[in-house]
């Protein structure tokens, strides 16, 4: 987080840095909040309104093992296993049924969006005890940054977009995964259980929120049941803006968001930020229709056809 | 391995479309399935492929039932699939195509050499999307993919359709030579006669989704008899 002291439009070496840092902090957190979320989408056509919960699980599994006493590291393997196993049985029971259904996925998962919270509110009150930022901050001139949230995260973030890719384009696994989304009835007249590729695709999603959640478990401030929203917006925005392609979508729209997002919390506070971020996405639907990437293969395939 | 569909009654959605199919193949042969358009050869193959549930009627490949099995489960009981419209899957790569095939036969042998030979093609385009081939090495890519498994029976829907006649003519001459060196069961679709004469030894013909002739030996050069069934 940023802490400006000096008047924030004189444009100094220190305030290029700051508004650096608050991207590569925004950028983090939109390619985490987002990734969980990208795949399941576009592997099943499935939104999962319920991905902020899934975060959320990843959230209190790191903060009740950490208060229990487990080391931070620890706690956060407890987080992503929570969201893991949650996802598998919503799986199973829930979203199995709503496969290639959009707007019956989205009504089901927003449903069990509201009963998780709710649980968690009845199960462990109205919040959890925040847990401090782990790394501290450095400062220059007068700003000062965190290093866990504006350093390490952004660099998770990139590391977690890199192993998608060598997973989707290097594994045996990846590659059927991309045949079951281009075509599942050949991809099963190939051999392919398709069944269990959407499972195993679920849980990976499901993991990765749980990732999220334990990761920013330590930079939330207060834990409370309704922080699920928070992440599930800003996901919700690149998922729209980035569009089918889950890596380069990802990667794009948390570029060009995080681009906004950060300029507009530097100069005018968070919520212009906030804002901004909304309306980079209104803009970007009536231009570009089907995301980024949807963009982008237009712009191939007529490239190709004038060739 | 012998293929053997008895009673077969298979539909969409209620409707009826294929009515009491029997059919049998031998192992080693080569059967063609002849008929007009919309006549039912593809819900045959579909339903023998596992990809349609019949609603009567029994599928058995080497002695075993594979009727309510999932078509994942007869591709690992060693049974290729070309689907018709060279259906490959355009965003992957000619490579990540032929990987994808592995999994037919349930094992891990691969045929890769054999099937370089055949389609050198698709060893120097190894790394090419599939959907920026041009149709005919797609088709070879369809042929290829179901064969690198190395299955016991192949399925095939079509081969000639949207390929140009140079290539439609190889082509027919690698199935019929894959049939020979592997010892590959072919039961295949088409309505091209040059193809049908080329690789059939024996036939059957379909019409309104029911077995009308069965054209065994001499009879499957016999033009006018084909044409019976394939002309409107
Ligand atoms: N998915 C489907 N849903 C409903 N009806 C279908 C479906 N697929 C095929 N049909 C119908 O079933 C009938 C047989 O179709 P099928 O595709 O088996 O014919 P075909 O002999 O393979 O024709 P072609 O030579 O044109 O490929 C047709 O009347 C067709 O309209
Ligand atoms: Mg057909």
């Amino acid at each position: 987080m940023i802490t400006p002291t000096a008047t924030p439009l004189s444009i100094s070496g220190y305030s290029l840095l700051a508004l650096f840092f608050q991207f590569l902090d925004s950028f983090g957190f939109i390619v985490l909040a987002t990734v969980g979320l990208a795949i399941i989408f576009g592997m099943m056509g499935v939104i999962n309104l319920a991905h902020g919960e899934f975060i959320l699980i990843g959230v209190y599994g790191t903060a009740l093992a950490y208060h229990a006493g487990a080391p931070l590291p620890l706690g956060m393997v407890a987080g992503v296993i929570a969201a893991t196993a949650f996802g598998v049985v919503v799986e199973r029971t829930i979203v199995r049924h709503f496969y290639d259904r959009l707007l019956d996925s989205m009504v089901a998962t927003w449903g069990l969006a509201l009963v998780v919270s709710q649980l968690l509110l009845i199960v462990f009150g109205s919040s959890l005890d925040s847990i401090s930022t782990p790394l501290g901050n450095v400062s220059y001139g007068p700003y000062s940054s965190s290093v866990y949230s504006s350093v390490l995260l952004p660099a998770i973030a990139v590391c977690v977009l890199a192993g998608l890719y060598a997973l989707f384009t290097r594994t045996t696994f990846g590659i059927k995964a991309r045949a079951t989304i281009e075509d599942p009835e050949t991809a099963r007249a190939m051999g392919i259980d398709t069944d269990r590729m959407y499972v195993a695709t679920f849980a990976i999603g499901s993991a990765l929120a749980g990732l999220t959640g334990a990761l920013y478990a330590p930079a939330l401030g207060s834990i409370t049941p309704n922080r699920g929203n928070t992440f599930l917006v800003e996901a919700f925005v690149a998922v729209v803006v980035g569009g089918q392609s889950v890596i380069l979508g990802t990667l794009a729209a948390s570029g060009v968001l995080s681009v906004f997002n950060a300029t507009g919390s530097f100069l005018f506070g968070t919520f212009v930020g906030q804002m901004l971020l909304l309306l980079v996405a209104i803009v970007a639907l009536r231009v570009l229709p089907d995301g980024i990437t949807g963009y982008v293969d237009d712009w191939q395939q007529r490239r190709r056809a004038e060739e | 391995m012998t293929l053997e569909v008895n009673g077969l009654n298979a539909g969409y959605d209620g409707t009826p479309i294929l009515r009491d199919v029997d059919l049998t193949v031998e192992t080693g042969e080569i059967v063609g399935i002849v008929g007009r358009n919309g006549v039912g050869k593809t819900t045959l193959l579909k339903s023998i492929m596992g990809l349609l549930e019949p609603e009567t009627g029994t599928v058995r490949f080497g002695g075993e039932d594979l009727t309510r099995e999932s078509a994942d489960a007869h591709a690992r009981s060693s049974i290729g699939y070309v689907p018709q419209g060279r259906d490959v899957f355009p965003g992957l790569t000619v490579e990540e195509n032929l990987t994808i095939g592995e999994g037919i036969g349930g094992d891990d042998e691969t045929r890769y050499e054999q099937v370089y030979e055949y389609f050198p093609i698709l060893e120097e385009r190894a790394d090419q999307d599939a959907g920026t081939m041009s149709g005919g090495q797609q088709q070879m890519l369809a042929i290829a993919r179901a064969l690198v498994g190395d299955p016991d029976l192949l399925l095939v829907d079509e081969p000639s359709e949207g390929v140009q006649p140079s290539i439609v003519q190889s082509i027919t001459a690698d199935l019929a030579q894959i049939n020979e060196s592997f010892g590959t069961t072919i039961l295949f679709v088409e309505q091209n006669l040059s193809v049908i004469q080329g690789l059939a030894e024996r036939c059957y013909a379909i019409d309104h989704g029911q077995i009308v002739d069965e054209i065994d030996g001499e009879a499957v050069d016999d033009r006018e008899r084909l044409e019976e069934y394939l002309v409107v």
